[in-house]
């Protein structure tokens, strides 16, 4: 297991290069404007252009570009500093994360909450009315964008603009100063970034138990007499959610590098936040530092999955 | 002896489906007394499994049908609640099934699958019912069972796990075990261990057994009675040793001619049943084995069989077949003596209109077992 994960870790190590250089070749492929000019102000004379490509680096060849830049990281984990306000990328990132990380966290919870309840209520009464409007209900969950959803729950539900003045709405959870009232205000962010995904996991979960309701050994676990809570629950519910537990530490590795349409609309400085404005600004040094954090969140959740799995199915061994 | 274990009467299970209605067990009767073995043989699709699912009352689903009745120990199972049935099932029926390599829950070790199998039914402590397990587990032969109780089932062959699956089953003493092709997976050599060890097990806690099998030459070992299925009813009924010796189906026949033998010469071709099992939905018309029955005769088309004793020596040998007993007699008679059925027809003279008096019985008559 140890020579495993040691394994895994260096592969990481090494996918993390790949997806940095990667982003740094398609920063310089895509014409997404030259950062000195974007930072030299109005009007700028060639010579501080100059000087500030000279000052970013921008200058040297790519290679060397890039080279210095592992290096740094490798050195001072240090990601460069921000093209446009100077920041370390380190510390911009770091103090933003935290909140990404309990936007996410939280939504996750109630997606996977909601998510098996619902797959396995519809599941148990496949085909009945209620396994109907459930699925119904989710496939429209599936169909909103986060975006529209957000704003259509700003319309009615925001303590400010909304029609039903409930939650708290776009920019409360900045204004928070403890964790209780930034739950509060996080409410509807977690609700409305949960939605589609407790739509596709009750689907994903529904359709799982009801194949692992025709195995033979649920077969077996009603010869044996148990009563059906207890088959469905102990014993199919067991095997239908293992698959579920890999795409949840995907999908929360992923949102790691930010949940921008959710944080846009509600206003949260996420991650997600941060690289829409880098990437609105040209800022490569932060579109790389938020990039890294997206990748070494999907391939840290995957290397917890593949553990974590070695204990939810004994036929798993590394 | 006392009433009997099990008396299933004109059972019929019948599910509706969007193609039309599925007659999987169309009728059957049949009685297994305490102790004693039962075999249902029968190739897939005739009814076998179905019929065994519904005494445990497994077939409860919504497009189900079920009519006739099931006594179990003097109660009544089709109309039994469903939580008397929970308590029925791995307590005084238990099942095993055909098989084992996914019959055992993947993720749990196996003797937490027994001692839940323990104590769904039995008040005791977890302890007491590891103990429990223990026993079962030293019972069906697993080496080093206190070990090897906390293994998980892909740590186990496929006859080891049949054999986890019989402690599993028998753990709680029943009166009665199903067996659904309990070794039509595994090899050659581990389905002869299992056969005996669910002899010995059944010698021992005085078990009685229904085996359900394709295979004749499994049940030839291990059964008192055989009742043999073709399209959800029993075609022929009687002791194992009248069924071998003096079969009177033609169905019969051609499940006996189709096992290779070894006291058979080498050069003599198996003689296989031609054709497939009918449809349950569209069944043929008459006596369901005639579109695949070498001795067809028209009448035979439009008369339905009933099943009805031979009149040999074995009283309770019954069949459902149109073919005067006389002709069956022959008929047998030229078979076993290795010749093919084209030979037999050669030889023995089937009359077009002469039927058996099975004709005039009705569909699902019962048998009365011993």
């Amino acid at each position: 297991m140890a020579a495993y994960i040691v394994r895994r870790l260096l592969w990481t190590v090494l996918l993390l290069l790949v997806i940095t250089a990667v982003t740094f070749l398609i920063f310089y492929v895509l014409p997404s404007g030259d950062p000195a000019k974007l930072r030299a102000g109005r009007s700028p004379t060639p010579e501080t252009i100059a000087a500030i490509r000279n000052q970013l680096g921008l200058d040297k060849p790519l290679y060397q570009q890039y080279g210095e830049y592992v290096w740094n990281i490798v050195r001072h984990f240090d990601f460069g500093n921000s093209y446009t306000n100077n920041e370390p990328v380190r510390s911009l990132v770091f103090s933003r994360l935290p909140n990404t990380i309990y936007l996410v966290l939280g939504a996750a919870f109630i997606w996977f909450l909601s998510g098996v309840v619902i797959g396995t209520v519809s599941a148990v009464a496949r085909g009945s009315l209620w396994d109907r409007i459930l699925m119904g209900g989710a496939l429209v969950a599936i169909s909103a964008p986060v975006y529209f959803l957000g704003l259509v729950c700003l319309y009615l539900f925001s303590d400010d603009i909304g029609k039903f003045k409930l939650l708290p709405g776009s920019g409360a959870y900045q204004q928070a100063g403890n964790p209780l009232s930034k739950a509060h205000a996080l409410i509807m962010p977690w609700l409305v970034l949960a939605a589609a995904f407790a739509a596709i996991y009750a689907r994903l979960l529904r359709s799982n138990l009801l194949e692992t309701l025709s195995e033979d050994y649920i077969r077996t676990a009603r010869a044996k007499g148990l009563s059906e809570r207890r088959v469905v629950l102990r014993h199919g519910l067991r095997s239908a959610i293992t698959p579920i537990v890999t795409v949840l530490g995907l999908d929360i590795g992923i949102l790691m590098g930010g949940a921008i349409l959710t944080e846009t609309v509600f206003n949260i400085d996420g991650v997600g936040r941060l690289s829409f404005d880098a990437i609105q600004r040209g800022d490569l040094a932060t579109i790389q530092g938020t990039t890294v954090v997206l990748a070494a969140g999907v391939a840290i959740m995957s290397l917890v999955v593949d553990i974590l799995y070695a204990f939810l199915d004994p036929r798993v061994r590394y | 002896m006392s009433e009997p274990l099990l008396v299933v009467k004109d059972l019929a299970v019948h599910f509706e489906t969007e193609d039309g209605l599925v007659q999987a067990v169309d009728g059957i009767s049949y009685t297994v007394e305490r102790g004693k073995t039962l075999g249902i043989v029968g190739e897939s699709g005739s009814g076998k499994s179905v019929s065994s699912m519904t005494v445990m009352g497994l077939t409860r689903a919504g497009n189900a049908r079920i009519s006739g009745s099931i006594t179990f120990d003097g109660k009544e199972l089709l109309t039994a609640s469903n939580s008397d049935m929970r308590s029925i099932r791995g307590g005084d029926v238990a099942m095993i099934f055909q098989d084992p390599l996914s019959s055992l829950h993947p993720f749990y070790k196996i003797g937490d699958q027994l001692i839940e199998a323990h104590r769904s039914h039995n008040d005791v402590s977890k302890a007491k019912a590891r103990d429990r397990a223990v026993e079962m587990l030293t019972l069906v032969g697993l080496p080093d069972p206190r070990r090897r109780i906390d293994s998980y089932p892909h740590e186990f062959s496929g006859g080891m796990r049949q054999r986890v699956m019989i402690a599993m089953a028998l753990i709680n003493n029943p009166k009665l075990l199903i067996a659904d092709e309990p070794t039509t997976a595994l090899d050659v050599t581990v389905q002869a261990q299992i056969l005996e060890l669910i002899q010995k097990l059944q010698a021992e806690l005085d078990t009685a057994v229904v085996m359900i099998t394709h295979d004749l030459g499994v049940v030839a070992e291990v059964t008192e009675e055989i009742a043999v299925m073709y399209a959800g009813r029993i075609v022929e009924y009687g002791s194992s040793d009248t069924i071998f010796a003096a079969p009177e189906h033609p169905y019969t026949w051609g499940l006996l001619k189709s096992i290779p033998r070894l006291d058979t010469p080498r050069d003599e071709p198996l003689v296989p049943i031609y054709g497939r099992p009918p449809s349950l939905i569209n069944k043929p018309s008459g006596c369901s084995f005639h579109p695949r029955c070498p001795y067809v005769r028209e009448a035979h088309k439009k008369v339905d069989p009933g099943l009805e004793p031979t009149g040999g020596a074995d009283a309770t040998h019954k069949v459902a077949c149109l073919l005067p007993a006389e002709t069956r007699r022959s008929l047998w008679a030229a078979l076993r003596a290795g010749e093919t059925p084209d030979q037999v027809l050669q030889e023995v003279d089937i009359p077009a209109n002469t039927l058996s008096p099975s004709a005039e019985g009705q569909t699902g008559e019962e048998v009365t077992g011993q």
